[in-house]
């Protein structure tokens, strides 16, 4: 088998037993980098020699017996993770010149268990997006493909240079963050596996700020024990983030052996919207009928104010990205456009160094927070936002995890969905309630489209139980035996 | 809800973003469909519900108000447009 077509677990493995090396697998991985980036566009940077340095220091870890299961592990980290010493993006113009001299807590931690960094990956600007074609350094594409079509489709996002990167078989693994959607919907798009773990557990120290009170930093994976390898090196209490939880991370990877036996899962009425496409409810159908098949207890529930889970969020995270957002001014770090005076240099900077839909959400965030509309658009939002936790509290009362589709639809192409910001938007009809909640929630590959495009499903779980969310998407994976491949892919041409 | 185009120009003023005239009505139609599409939650009664500002289901930490940072000015000057010794420098704000 190929070095890049391995699994984190099976390359852990391969390196504790010394059949490998920890450079020949960044090698490996610097070369499908070399020939397919290029086309994907899946990294804004890439580092190779600081891959290989951090190599052949995991190399010396192996050897001095000291390895971890991350340890000389090659990943992508989302370009939003400030990196010491390596350019950092938010995928916008405005921090083009940007050299954090800092780590952030995520990648401090997988740096510190012997992780090796191939590049920063590609993202919507300021992770505002759905599609990766908000990003200042170009759309990343996505490396499946409809059957008998060359179209370029999107990757998902924002996270989608980061579901590119590992679908393509450019990276074992990636760091994603998810603020309404950003990690579930890409790997959805993309055939991964993906968790937004319940908001505290991974620090946020150090991750570019989009909603403050919604991003979750999580990983990304072709399997879900890949995905708890990486959660585990990911998590955990950090002093520097005042919404950091105090609590012990618990065994992910011994949580994707778990039986389902005995489970009850819960199928909310109202994820079954309007023109819901029939292969979405087919494959959720499935995943009802693989759970029930594993000694799962199926329950019909509600969660009576999903439909306003979209309007609330485009209320709550621009009035949050138009706080944070107000940093970037042309005077302490990135770009800088001169004026006539301070104001003008404010306005021309962020006028040149923010996209249209960056400037689109700052604006109505200004708007929902301005006098006289705060208590109607952000008091009612975050009224609302309690109704949402109040119906998933509710639920839990009666079930242990729930099983929805992760998104409405397979990936699309590049250009389409562009008519107006609200059609891009709806995208994430089924992944923000989770947010606004703050519980944790996973997307695993279930089967293909007609069209030979994967889709995803999605399982929600209880505040911090993490571990049930692993092990009924484990179970997922294990019936669907999902092994499609994308057409474009290291070693594959 | 609709915005004007007056309002449209003052919002970009207070989110200090220069918007051309040319882009005013794109904007115009862009905001108000956003506008548009969250008015649906007028049909929500949240009569009585306290409000949910964060995602954490915990109590804010406090920790000692003593500096615990610090003493690292080209750390912080290295990525700065423009400096003068050890500060930040903008344009002269008065004359």
């Amino acid at each position: 088998m190929s070095l890049t077509d391995l699994t984190i677990a099976q390359a852990g493995a391969k390196l504790a037993a010394k059949e490998i090396s920890a450079v020949e697998l960044t090698t490996a991985h610097n070369v499908a980098i070399a020939a397919l980036n290029p086309r994907l566009n899946a990294f804004i940077t890439t580092t190779p020699e600081l891959a290989l340095a951090q190599a052949k220091a995991a190399d010396a870890l192996i050897a001095a017996g000291k390895a971890g299961p991350l340890t000389g592990i090659p990943l992508a980290i989302k370009d939003l993770f400030c990196t010491e010493g390596v350019r950092t993006t938010a995928a916008s113009k405005i921090l083009e010149p940007f050299i954090p001299p800092y780590e952030s807590t995520v990648t401090a931690q997988l740096k510190a268990a012997g992780a090796v960094c191939l590049g920063k990956a590609n993202l919507d600007e300021f992770a505002m997006g759905s599609s990766n074609i908000t990003s200042g350094y170009g759309p990343v594409e996505n490396p499946w493909k409809r059957h008998r079509s060359d179209a370029k489709l999107v990757p998902g996002g924002s996270s989608g240079g980061s579901a590119a990167a590992v679908a393509a078989r450019m990276a074992l693994g990636a760091t994603g963050t998810d603020t309404g959607g950003s990690i579930r919907q890409p790997a959805s798009f993309t055939g991964l596996a993906g968790i937004k773990p319940t908001y505290g557990r991974c620090s946020r120290y150090g991750i570019i700020a989009f909603a403050s009170s919604l991003d979750q930093a999580g990983p990304m994976a072709r399997t879900v024990e890949d995905c708890a390898i990486m959660l585990s090196g990911m998590s955990g209490f950090d002093a520097r983030d005042s919404t950091s939880a105090e609590r012990l991370v618990p065994d992910f990877r011994a949580a994707t052996a778990r039986s389902v036996k005995g489970l009850r899962i819960g199928i909310p009425a109202e994820y079954r919207v309007e023109g819901m496409s029939a292969e979405i409810a087919t494959l959720w159908e499935k995943g009802v009928a693989w759970l029930k098949d594993q000694g799962a207890e199926i329950i019909d529930i509600s969660l009576p104010h999903t439909k306003y889970g979209l309007p609330v969020y485009y209320i709550v995270a621009p009035a949050e990205a138009s706080s944070n957002l107000a940093r970037y001014d042309g005077v302490r770090f990135g770009k800088r456009v001169d004026g006539e005076d301070l104001i003008d240099m404010y306005e021309r900077t962020r006028a040149a160094g923010f996209g249209a839909e960056v400037k689109r959400r700052i604006m109505i965030g200004t708007y929902v927070l301005s006098h006289g509309y705060y208590d109607a658009y952000y008091l009612k939002a975050q009224k609302i936002r309690a109704l949402m936790l109040r119906d998933f509290t509710l639920a839990f009362d009666k079930v242990d995890a729930i099983l929805t589709p992760t998104a409405p639809s397979a990936a699309f192409g590049i250009g389409e969905k562009m008519d107006d910001p609200v059609t891009m938007y709806l995208n994430d009809v089924f992944t923000v309630p989770a947010s606004l909640a703050g519980v944790p929630a996973m997307s695993v590959p279930a089967g293909l489209s007609a069209e030979g495009l994967p889709l995803g499903l999605q399982i929600i779980g209880k505040h911090f139980d993490e571990e049930t969310v692993l092990a009924v998407s484990a179970a997922i994976e294990r019936a669907a035996g999902f092994s499609a491949k994308p057409t474009l892919m290291a070693g594959a041409n | 809800m609709s915005l004007d185009t007056a309002t449209v120009r003052r919002i970009a003023k207070l989110a200090r973003i220069r918007v051309d005239e040319a882009e005013i009505a794109t904007l115009q139609t862009e905001l108000n469909a956003i506008l548009g599409y969250v008015d649906q939650l007028n049909e929500v009664d949240v009569t009585g519900i306290e409000p949910l500002s964060g995602g954490a289901q915990m109590a804010m930490r406090l920790r000692p108000d003593i500096c615990n940072d610090g003493e690292m000015p080209e750390k912080i000057l290295a990525n700065a447009p423009d400096r003068a010794g050890e500060f930040f420098a903008v344009p002269k704000v008065v004359e």
